[in-house]
């Protein structure tokens, strides 16, 4: 592991347009050359937060620091940063060369400098030979490219990346994220990569970052946010997940779905109220009479790797992948281990997520019933 | 298939028929009166004529190009200006700019001569402080003055209107990647609304170079442009139609040879609008 320093922290900032909060008191340390992802839905902060590191937008309140230095006032074309624009923000009068030359150019490197770096960066991107191409003759992917290579040129210490692969079709997007992993490892460059597909989050970062209403919920290796979520709301974005409401008999031991099961978990007070969050992977689907639990199959989706099925558990619709056939109104039973146990405090976000009751085919007829009672 | 590209072709109809009968018609009539002497035969003598009336071509050219470098100066700072305010301070900015446009074209040269005559607004103004009268009407100055304030609103509006749709992100990308002020406006925003100038740059030359109602209002008749001595043979009558329409002629191909020089600077952005 290399020296752990943060090179970017931000301390206590709060944003808001109009009246309308956007961060609220958000504090997080940046490692030096690590990738760290801001993951979060629409309209959480992240994109702003990285605008705040890139210098385009001042805090309300509170600071940014880099390498231990306020860095509040100082701008953006003053900031060792570089960022990747969603759109790619390429300059349409210039040609592949000038776009990835343009940041040398304004340090006034020697022309044949600015030459042999531009060659290296285009190497590095795989596109040499397209030099002299105009950018709207490129297709998306080789402006992705010619904006990672426009940006690194510039020896950032750290790169700020606003979901730049959001534009790019699956096949290609995998293949980017792979090569931006790479290039992050080669270069030793620190990674702000902001996205909303969970997925990119987990495959490409060291830490993540789960935001949502402009507050962090979440900052943890990709393993932990995906083992360990703080909250309801981070194991719904994160995944799938059955998020039921449970009570903590003791350490160790749970209650919900009107069953007691033993878990992993502690540090509860006796009788705590708590969410419990089961994988869909996690649950074993077992003849009636073995079930811990046992309900009626009310939907059944073949994905290919596995089955997606929807079991109603008094009420309670489950997610669960098996790889196992079964057929709607199969009665089945649920085998679950303890360390598929998840327990977590409740949160403002209990009771909002992990029902699949939107998945079944019968949602009409079930809220029928509701409006009745 | 077929049927349908005829239904089409029927839509541009009407504006064929007019198109020939009010441009192409009159351009023919123009030809043939500018190869022709009095009784209809074949002649260049009109067009050997035309170096009588060189100091007219040079004088025109030379007001015309001042007058558009002074609107080029005046129009690009208030269109980008027009860019940084908010949308409504924008419409607001944009009538300004158009409301003069609303106005009879005679009627705002002819009220430039109450503001600059010789009893006019300024000098009673300046009487009233005690200085010397100025002279001010008939003077090369008022007839560029006169085509600035004319033509103005065609070099800001296709500025304005490029340099609107500049893509936001491209001004942060420059900065992101070390640019000042100074650098962001001459790598980014001057390139990008290039199209703009060009298209303003010709719709003030080419209105400048002809006109023949400013100079004779605000110029006396000191100062004679192709515009005036095209309008006079005209008046002279029917014997003049010849010379008139063969200098008419050559102005034609200078203006059509500007432009395609002009456009050449703007080749493949071809965002500006080019009548």
């Amino acid at each position: 592991m290399q020296k752990e320093e943060n090179i970017v922290q931000l301390k206590n900032i709060s944003v808001a347009f109009d009246d309308q909060v956007i961060l609220d008191d958000l504090s997080l340390d940046i490692k030096d050359k690590e990738f760290i992802t801001f993951l979060g839905p629409s309209g959480c902060g992240k994109t702003t937060t990285l605008r705040l590191i890139a210098g385009f937008l001042e805090p309300d309140e509170g600071d940014v620091l880099f390498e231990g230095k306020k860095i509040n006032g100082v701008p953006a074309y003053k900031r060792q940063v570089n960022t990747i624009f969603q759109r790619y923000a390429l300059f349409p009068h210039l040609n592949v060369y000038e776009n990835i030359a343009f940041g040398l150019r304004i340090k006034k490197w020697p022309e044949n400098e600015i030459k042999a770096k531009v060659e290296e960066m285009l190497k590095l991107v795989n596109l040499t030979g397209l030099e002299k191409r105009h950018i709207d003759t490129l297709s998306g992917g080789q402006q992705q490219r010619v904006a990672i290579a426009r940006a690194i040129a510039n020896h950032p210490k750290v790169l700020l990346l606003d979901e730049p692969l959001a534009a790019l079709d699956l096949k290609l997007r995998k293949d980017m994220q792979k090569e931006l992993k790479k290039i992050q490892q080669q270069l030793g460059i620190t990674f702000v990569f902001v996205t909303h597909d969970q997925e990119e989050a987990l495959t490409m970062s060291d830490r993540v970052v789960v935001m949502d209403g402009g507050k962090i919920q979440q900052v943890g290796t990709p393993q932990d946010i995906y083992n360990e979520p703080e909250n309801a709301f981070v194991a719904d974005f994160i995944g799938e997940s059955n998020i039921l409401d449970g009570k903590m008999i003791r350490d160790f031991y749970v209650e919900f779905s009107g069953q007691k099961f033993d878990c992993l978990d502690k540090g509860f007070q006796e009788n705590e109220a708590v969410d419990v969050v089961v994988r869909p992977e996690d649950v074993d689907i077992v003849p009636v009479e073995k079930g811990m639990l046992t309900g009626i199959v009310t939907s059944v989706s073949f994905l290919g790797v596995h089955y997606e099925i929807i079991v109603d558990i008094g009420g309670f619709k489950w997610m669960i992948q098996t790889t196992d056939e079964h057929f709607v109104d199969d009665k089945v039973g649920l085998f679950i281990e303890p360390d598929a146990i998840h327990i977590m405090k409740k949160s403002e976000y209990s009771g909002l997520y992990g029902d699949y009751s939107s998945y079944s085919e019968e949602i009409d007829h079930l809220s029928d019933i509701i409006e009745e009672e | 298939m077929n049927k349908k590209s005829f239904g089409n072709q029927l839509l541009a109809a009407p504006h064929v028929v007019w198109s020939v009968i009010f441009i192409v018609v009159p351009l023919f009539i123009m030809l043939y009166f500018a190869f022709t002497n009095a009784d209809g035969g074949f002649t260049l003598e009109n067009v050997k004529q035309i170096g009588l009336y060189k100091k007219a071509f040079g004088i025109s050219i030379l007001y015309a190009a001042i007058a558009t470098v002074i609107t080029l100066l005046l129009a690009y700072p208030m269109a980008y200006f027009m860019t940084k305010v908010n949308i409504s301070s924008q419409r607001m900015l944009m009538m300004i700019v158009m409301i003069p446009m609303w106005m009879n074209f005679l009627i705002r040269t002819y009220s430039w001569i109450t503001i600059l005559a010789n009893t006019g607004l300024i000098n009673t103004f300046l009487g009233k402080l005690g200085i010397e009268p100025l002279k001010l009407i008939n003077t090369p100055g008022a007839v560029i003055l006169g085509m600035v304030y004319d033509f103005i609103p065609y070099m800001i509006l296709p500025i304005y209107s490029v340099m609107s749709k500049i893509d936001k992100s491209l001004l942060e990308a420059s900065e992101d990647l070390g640019s000042n002020a100074f650098n962001k406006f001459r790598r980014v925003i001057l390139p990008l609304s290039r199209p703009g100038i060009i298209s303003g740059i010709t719709m003030v030359f080419v209105p400048s170079v002809s006109t023949f109602y400013i100079s004779q209002k605000l110029g006396g008749n000191k100062t004679m442009l192709v515009g005036d001595v095209i309008e006079y043979f005209f008046n002279a009558g029917p014997d003049y139609y010849n010379v008139a329409s063969a200098i008419s002629m050559v102005l034609m191909v200078m203006i059509l040879v500007c432009m395609v020089i002009m456009n050449r600077f703007s080749d493949d952005d071809s965002e500006g609008v080019i009548i």
